[in-house]
């Protein structure tokens, strides 16, 4: 994943395709949100996983 | 046996057998408690829906039952739920202003049928944040649920009526959900025992979701016996959630006493200790050295785990209220908003990877439990936050407080591991925090012993507070 993740411009360009609303004093903490989500995902794919390692359909514990 | 005028303190067992026993009428409690929610409830904000007729009505039926020769193990147990639960004749908030707009409910959820089939009395819906989306009590719509111990501070959430419900002596037992922490955060903050059992345990039919993959329902309480009591009642097979397995039911109300002699009990280390504050470590270590274990274990990618459960919540939560939030942005609780918001725009991709990684992990802490029977961690970071608190700062990092205080309690969750929350009051300390008792999967009999040894040994408690 690209290691400058513009959370700025993801947010423009998912606002419009998805159709959201967002007001202007909405925008910064939206930013900031998927940025942290961003940072995490960051975090879980850079675990490498084998080939045959499979989500759960209906996950078991 | 205990009068009426104890009710408060009284617990869901010591009621339960005075009512069968021709001590107390469940009508007496029904009354007691709609009393006590009456004279506390402005303040504290429990409850959001009384449902006082129906609960005089149930309890006139118990005591018909009970003088008929009916035994029932929660005869007049007076309780309430979180209300993502139906509640026949109800409107099921969950928390929102916008499914206000929905029909009232036409039965019970799976688990309030249960409870009352069990000889309960429901006595209303209880607060909670807005779509479950929250670690705090802070709700835009309802006001603030505040902490019975020091109404300054939260409740922790998000089952943040089921919490202060409880701890206020309202009613001795409550039913929330748990998706990343919301039974636990709750308990530890209020000062309860709390069970979330292991995902797939028990039905979630009628109850509004979160996050389908993660979410899980379970009762807390002022005692562990109370726990294991209710938990026997709320198992039973419903085919109508089809995440629920296909397991027989667990006895674990007769097996409470066996103690924990032969347990194997390990602290968890690294992640569970660099963010917690020295209340939160104390708990924990009061608690391993009263069962006589100092021994620690790393678990490994506890970090990445909880982020993976960040992703997966984000985006499935997002998924759920996609019209919703589409649609009618301004009608949610804004702290809840913008993170919906921001949820619809997660690549698929980092959403998959993190389930993967689920089984990754499971798989890993399998193997752990083939040499543990039993892993205690703080189950929040510190005890409860002035209400209204924005930032924390842990282990030197500055944070966001209201994802960050299930930091502990969501890499459990992740992969359904069943976990009691115990109540710790330090030595001089005005406020309670919680520790988790992690059991291998299906064995929430292990956790509920461990809980109640700990009870017993007076190194756990939950007092009503003192209001």
């Amino acid at each position: 994943m690209s290691a400058e993740f513009d959370a700025g411009a993801h947010v423009a360009h998912m606002e419009k395709d998805m159709g959201l609303t967002i007001e202007d004093d909405w925008r910064p903490v939206i930013e900031a949100h998927i940025a942290a989500t961003q940072k995490a995902a960051e975090q879980v794919l850079s675990f490498p996983l084998e080939d045959h390692v499979e989500a759960a359909s209906v996950f078991e514990a | 046996m205990s009068g009426i005028a104890d009710f408060p303190s009284l617990k869901a067992v010591e009621i339960a057998a005075a009512v069968q026993g021709g001590e107390l009428t469940a009508t007496e409690l029904a009354q007691a408690s709609l009393q006590r929610v009456d004279q506390f409830n402005p303040a504290i904000r429990a409850f959001t829906d009384v449902t006082a007729e129906r609960a005089l009505a149930d309890a006139a039926r118990v005591d018909k039952a009970i003088a008929g020769g009916a035994v029932l193990p929660l005869a007049g147990v007076p309780f309430a739920v979180k209300n993502l639960f139906d509640i026949d004749g109800v409107v099921t908030r969950s928390g929102s202003r916008i499914n206000l707009e929905n029909p009232p409910a036409t039965s019970d959820a799976f688990l309030v049928s249960r409870l009352c089939e069990a000889g309960g009395l429901l006595m209303g819906g209880l607060h909670m944040g807005e779509y479950a989306y929250d670690f705090t009590g802070e709700n835009a719509h309802d006001g603030n649920c505040v902490n019975p111990h020091d109404l300054t501070r939260m409740t922790g959430g998000s089952s943040s009526g089921s919490g202060a419900a409880a701890a206020s002596g309202m009613v001795p037992v409550t039913l929330g959900s748990d998706t990343n922490g919301s039974i636990r955060v709750p308990s530890s903050f209020c000062g309860l025992f709390g069970l979330k059992p292991t995902y797939g345990r028990l039905s979630r039919h009628g109850t509004f979701p979160f996050v389908g993959s993660l979410d899980h329902l379970g009762p807390l309480a002022r005692s562990a016996r109370d726990l294991a009591l209710v938990f026997d009642v709320l198992q039973g097979w419903d085919k109508a959630d089809p995440a629920q397995a296909d397991r027989p039911a667990l006895a674990t109300l007769s097996d409470l006493g066996r103690g924990t002699d032969g347990l194997r009990m390990v602290v968890a280390g690294g992640y569970f200790r660099e963010k917690a504050e020295p209340e939160a470590l104390a708990a924990v270590d009061t608690v391993a050295r009263a069962l006589g274990t100092s021994a620690e274990i790393d678990i490994p990618e506890a970090a990445r785990a909880r982020a993976a459960a960040y992703v997966i919540t984000a985006a499935e939560g997002a998924n759920l209220h996609l019209d919703r939030i589409t649609r009618r942005p301004k009608d949610f609780d804004p702290e809840t908003r913008d993170r919906f918001l921001s949820g619809t725009m997660v690549p698929a991709v980092w959403v998959q990877h993190a389930h993967r990684f689920r089984s990754w992990f499971r798989s890993m802490m399998r193997e752990i439990f083939e040499h543990v029977d039993v892993i205690l961690a703080p189950a929040t970071p510190f005890a409860a936050l002035p209400t209204g608190t924005k930032t924390i700062t842990l282990g030197g990092e500055v944070m966001p407080a209201r994802p960050n205080i299930g930091l502990f309690t969501q890499p459990v969750s992740f992969i359904g591991l069943p976990v009691a929350a115990v109540p710790v009051w330090l030595d001089g300390a005005a406020l309670p925090v919680g520790v988790q008792v992690i059991a291998p999967a299906w064995r929430e009999d292990l956790a509920l012993r461990v809980a109640f040894q700990l009870e017993k040994e007076g190194v756990c408690r939950a007092p009503v507070a003192s209001l």
